[in-house]
């Protein structure tokens, strides 16, 4: 109850924040909005194209636009484990939960981030891999702790080596000054399951349009009947994979039999 | 030419992987033992998380096990009795195994006990066979006679009861310390995910002693079907088995095994036994290495297990 004023503050400063009069519409579509994870799969590039379709009464913007694209994997639960010595031998000292956080992050610009628009808002909105928020447990309590938090670095660090959380602001070229094109390079480590794309619009470094879009990444072929049967059906799986031991095993030897 | 595993979510160099299993197999036919403390470690260091490979292993330690063990039933050198005794203390030794593993896990230090265990094991297995085989050779040069059986040199578990005789092995030895070998065994193995060839070998020989004509035999015997159970329980379980990665090193495994095995005909026991210390102590040394050297990165991400 207390906070209904505030929400009606909210609410009415709400379309005092966004640009005023941006009638600027935001178009996006991703090339294959099904990947195919086959035997072959060594990762793949999608290309995400959009347009910004201006009405004749929208305003003239003297900087030009700018377009931000952030690609969300499938939520993840995932553990961050640190090292220290003790008595002389390297151990797990410490581990951070990372609740729910996505599978793969790619944040794609036309150009740095802090030239688009300014720390304030780009934080806000989470725009940026230092910027986006990583919810964290140890033990019991939840805690979305402060960006500089070592495990969230760490995490954040070992997410890039590995190319499943980007940051490319060369990713988003505009082809016309309407017409943009983005790559989300998807690694081959990158996790099965539904991908969502929010695309924003800024001007003049505010927010002014949005958008979205999706994919799925998805096995298929022998790669989806073998994870499906050891899921499934894993004792018929498991004895199956016995029995092709033991007569891979007789084959070699008489194959190679010599007496 | 890469090709992706269904279960490890993974892109591989397929033959990469099966030249793994061709240098493991040649070991493994080589020595008579299946490799997994070679091979779990190796498929780690590509990427492929612990757990799959762990239970992947399983599979292609079974493949060398069988080519392995059809030939020495080919040429009468298994001890069936003396195996199926093992294995009656393997099972329980498993159950135990495993039941300790998980309690290691829930208290989250398992990867230290691990790496603990593979350097306290194999550098004390390595070491003393290093050092048996070094002084079987000196003896061999100064030319007194290798004294591989010493009918007057009993231990004190020979006057144990419940004594049986396995007549293939030609030895007159009581059950227990079979039960006990077999058990210890099937715990270390559940613990460590290795099949335990290496461990079984020198103390079938130099407790029990088995005569080397059988014991190579016998141990690819039990490994065979500890390892296929194994196989089983992992897919039922955890469903962690990748079927794909475990057909390519078994194919690579028992082709490696055979040229494995006519190497190690050629070669004198001693010699054989003296290189397999040295191989079981280096890869032990190398453990203890990982654990006391300043790692290049000091946090590492897995996934959560279980829904906690």
């Amino acid at each position: 109850m207390k906070l209904r004023p505030l929400a009606l503050c909210l609410a009415l400063a709400a379309p005092a924040l966004a640009t005023p009069a941006a009638a600027e519409r935001l178009v996006a579509s991703v090339s294959n909005h099904r990947v195919q994870v086959s035997s072959s799969f060594t990762g793949e590039e999608l290309v995400l194209f959009g347009s910004i379709e201006r009405a004749s009464n929208d305003p003239q913007r003297r900087g030009g636009y700018d377009v931000i694209a952030i690609v969300n994997g499938p939520r993840q639960n995932l553990v961050t484990y640190r090292k220290d010595r003790v008595l002389g031998i390297w151990v797990n000292v410490d581990s951070r939960v990372f609740d729910n956080v996505p599978g793969y992050l790619a944040v794609l610009a036309n150009r740095p981030l802090d030239m688009i628009a300014n720390a304030e808002t780009l934080r806000r909105l989470q725009l940026g891999l230092a910027n986006v928020v990583l919810l964290q447990r140890a033990a019991v309590t939840i805690a979305d702790s402060s960006l500089d938090d070592p495990f969230r670095l760490a995490f954040l660090k070992l997410r890039q080596k590995q190319q499943l959380y980007q940051e490319a602001t060369n990713g988003i070229t505009f082809l016309t000054p309407t017409l943009y094109r983005a790559s989300i390079p998807l690694p081959a480590e990158s996790p099965i399951g539904d991908y969502e794309i929010d695309v924003r619009l800024f001007a003049d470094g505010a927010p002014i349009a949005r958008t979205n879009s999706a994919f799925e990444v998805f096995k298929t072929g022998i790669e989806q009947v073998m994870t499906s049967a050891a899921r499934d059906h894993s004792l018929v799986y498991g004895l199956t994979t016995a029995m092709m031991a033991l007569v891979t095993g007789w084959f070699a030897s008489v194959v190679f039999r010599r007496d | 030419m890469q090709i992706y595993l269904p279960i490890a979510d993974l892109p591989v160099n397929i033959f990469v992987i099966l030249a793994i299993g061709l240098a493991v197999g040649f070991i493994s036919g080589m020595f008579g033992i299946g490799g997994g403390f070679l091979m779990t470690p190796l498929l780690i260091f590509l990427g492929v998380t612990p757990a799959v490979a762990v239970a992947s292993v399983t599979g292609h330690i079974a493949a060398s096990s069988m080519s392995g063990a059809v030939s020495y039933w080919r040429r009468n050198a298994v001890d069936i009795a003396l195996a199926f005794m093992l294995l009656g203390g393997g099972l329980v030794g498993t159950v135990f195994g495993v039941w300790l593993f998980t309690l290691l896990r829930s208290l989250g230090q398992l990867d230290l006990t691990i790496g603990l265990s593979y350097v306290v094991l194999l550098c004390i297995v390595g070491a003393l066979m290093v050092a048996e085989s070094l002084r079987a050779i000196i003896r061999a040069r100064q030319g007194k006679p290798v004294e591989l059986r010493r009918p007057g040199s009993h231990t004190w578990f020979h006057g144990l009861p419940f004594k049986v005789r396995f007549k293939r092995s030609r030895i007159y030895v009581s059950a227990i310390p079979v039960w006990a070998i077999g058990f210890i065994i099937g715990f270390v193995g559940a613990v460590m995910g290795i099949g335990g060839g290496f461990l079984l070998v020198p103390m079938l020989i130099y407790l029990l002693r088995v005569p080397t004509a059988t014991v190579i035999g016998t141990s690819m015997v039990l490994t065979l079907i500890t390892m296929a159970s194994a196989t089983v329980l992992h897919a039922v379980t955890n469903h962690l088995v990748d079927a794909l990665l475990a057909l390519i090193l078994m194919v690579g495994g028992v082709i490696g095994a055979q040229f494995g095995a006519r190497a190690g005909a050629r070669i004198s026991g001693e010699w054989l036994r003296l290189l397999l210390g040295l191989l079981v102590l280096a890869v032990g040394v190398r453990f203890a290495l990982d654990l006391v050297l300043t790692p290049d990165e000091l946090y590492f991400i897995r996934p959560l297990e279980g829904g906690s």
